[in-house]
């Protein structure tokens, strides 16, 4: 196997021993991207032949190893522009807290960044600026969405690791297609500061890695109370990989009969059957539950989201960063500045978001939302009360087609049927690899569980993978 | 509830985007759409429910009142598409 082919703590374990040094690692990342970048396109603004040093710290925890970083988490002094027109040639004078934390654990910033669609509003990366992102299993389908650029890197050995971030299922879903892991944090779990805002009380940065154990080391490093972010919970990180290598007998799962109807793909339906078959052989108890407001999440999502976003990018104004259209009239450049700058899907949201805060229209749509947004949060904690998971798949349906579901923006929206309650609850959920169709796509099995308890999503993910060669499995590209 | 085209108008001159003819003929259909399945909603009895406009029970996080280093001008400027000295310069806003 090839260096860029190992997981991150496969890597951290050699480097240790002295096997080889960071520069081969490197060596290995580049010469992978020259081949199959040209075809997976995971990456954005990069120039062929292009190869930036890296300055790491190479004796801390992570040795330097590097991580992909998606488009709309700030690097400082490294271009990071939501794959958005209006984000031309944005260089962050400053760091996320996540990078700040990779940083001091002796991690280093891959210096080319993963696409995305624009803003994050998107299921498949086709919306980004810079053109899709092709599934690395099958290139004419996509890779998922909006973290398809990190996910692909991944699933196609470009990276060692990434992170993206999670709004409706944008880490989840596209580590499900590309047949990866993916965990969405507990709201408050991960500082936001410096990721560049799509909906504030829903947005959420995790990682995507190629086995359970990397996405634990991950998540680990994020985690933690931050003063720049309000909404980050003082609470202790627990050493995740501790919760590694437990048996699962006696864990109780429950199974929403709401995630089992019609609109799922039959093949994605059997390999799910089979997963839940594998954890009950593992020893977990295994029961029916209903989360009786699940068909309500998707509407919900739409009215919160893109409120939450069009408040949050009225900053994109053409006056202190990015693109800016030329008008000798103020109103008339913010009005050409964001008509230039944003795509079709920006556009649309903004529009919607503003449509259902505006006056006549709040009670009817946006408060009406908050308030079954609660109904959503009350079906999670009763079936928490007697359940310490909740296992689903993690999408209805296989990757899809570049194209097949652009032109519909609802048919797209819909994709997400089965993460976005996660996000509105607020509660952790990982994504991991269980199965293919017959084509041979990735399938993804979603676990939940209470907040703050990342740890069981751990225990339960990690005793699964330990039985399973999924993960495993590489793509010929 | 449905959304007509003058509508779409209104809304896009408050959030400051220009549309073109074709773009609110299509963005008005597909409004309507979305917001025809967002209608579901209605279906509910959402009287006694409380409002989740958060999900953490958070409030009021305060800070002590202490001067902190911040971005320097010229560090605050780097990404301006257009700047006059120390300030963000934009076109004129007072005839």
């Amino acid at each position: 196997m090839e260096l860029n082919q190992l997981t991150a703590h496969e890597l951290l374990a050699k480097l240790k021993k002295g096997q080889f040094v960071l520069e081969d690692i490197l060596n290995s990342l580049y010469s992978r991207i020259q081949t199959v970048e040209p075809k997976v396109k995971a990456f954005v603004r990069i120039k062929a032949g292009e190869r930036p040093v890296l300055n790491p710290s190479a004796d801390a925890l992570l040795g330097g190893l590097p991580i992909t970083i998606k488009d709309n988490i700030c690097t400082a002094g490294l271009n990071t522009e939501c794959c958005s027109r209006i984000l031309e040639h944005f260089c962050p004078p400053y760091d996320a807290t996540v990078i700040s934390k990779l940083k001091n654990a002796g991690g280093s910033i891959f210096p080319f960044k993963a696409n995305m669609d624009e803003f994050a509003f998107g299921s498949s990366t086709e919306n980004s600026y810079f053109g899709p992102t092709h599934n690395p299993w099958n290139l004419t389908c996509v890779p998922g969405g909006s973290s398809g650029g990190s996910a692909a890197a991944v699933a196609s050995d470009e990276a060692i690791w990434a992170l993206g971030s999670d709004t409706g299922g944008s880490i989840r879903q596209p580590a499900s297609f590309c047949g990866v892991v993916g965990l969405k944090p507990t709201y408050g779990r991960v500082s936001r500061f410096g990721l560049i805002a799509f909906a504030s009380s829903l947005d959420q940065i995790g990682p995507i890695t190629k086995d359970v154990e990397d996405a634990a080391i991950l998540t680990g490093i994020i985690s933690g109370y931050d003063t720049n972010d309000s909404t980050s919970v003082n609470k202790d990180v627990p050493d995740y990989t501790r919760s590694l290598g437990k048996d699962i007998k006696g864990i109780k799962i429950g199974i929403p009969k709401e995630y089992f109807i019609e609109g799922m793909d039959s093949e994605v339906k059997g390999v799910i059957q089979e997963a839940i078959s594998k954890l009950k052989s593992l020893g977990s108890i295994l029961n029916p539950v209903s989360l009786p407001h699940t068909q309500y999440a998707v509407p919900v999502y739409y009215i919160i989201a893109t409120a939450e976003a069009s408040s949050n990018l009225a900053r994109f104004d053409g006056v202190q960063y990015g693109y800016r259209a030329h008008s000798d009239n103020l109103i008339e450049m913010y009005k050409k500045t964001r008509a230039e700058g944003f795509g079709e899907e920006a556009k649309r949201r903004i529009i919607l978001g503003t449509f259902v805060l505006s006056h006549g229209y709040y009670d009817a749509y946006y408060l009406r939302a908050l308030k079954v947004r609660t109904l959503i949060k009350n079906d999670f904690d009763a079936v928490f009360k007697d359940f310490d998971c909740i296992v689903t798949p993690t999408s209805p349906t296989p990757a899809f087609k570049i194209g097949e579901r652009s032109a519909d923006p609802l048919k797209m929206y819909l994709s997400d049927i089965y993460t976005i309650s996660v996000n509105l609850a607020g509660i952790p959920a990982i994504s991991i690899p269980c199965g293919f169709t017959k084509k041979g796509l990735p399938v993804g099995l979603q676990i939940m569980a209470k907040p703050f308890n990342e740890e069981m999503l751990f225990r339960l993910a990690h005793a699964f993978e330990q039985e399973t060669e999924w993960h495993k499995l590489k793509p010929k590209i | 509830m449905g959304i007509d085209k003058k509508t779409v108008e209104d809304v896009a001159h408050l959030a400051r985007i220009e549309l073109q003819p074709s773009e609110l003929e299509k963005l008005s259909r597909q409004l309507h759409d979305i917001l025809g399945f967002i209608d579901q909603l209605s279906s509910l009895d959402v009287a006694q429910v409380k409002p989740a406009s958060h999900i953490l029970p958070i409030s009021n996080v305060l800070r002590e009142d202490k001067p902190h280093v911040c971005l320097t001008p010229d560090k605050a400027l780097e990404n301006a598409p257009g700047k006059s000295g120390n300030f963000f310069s934009v076109p004129k806003i007072i005839e």
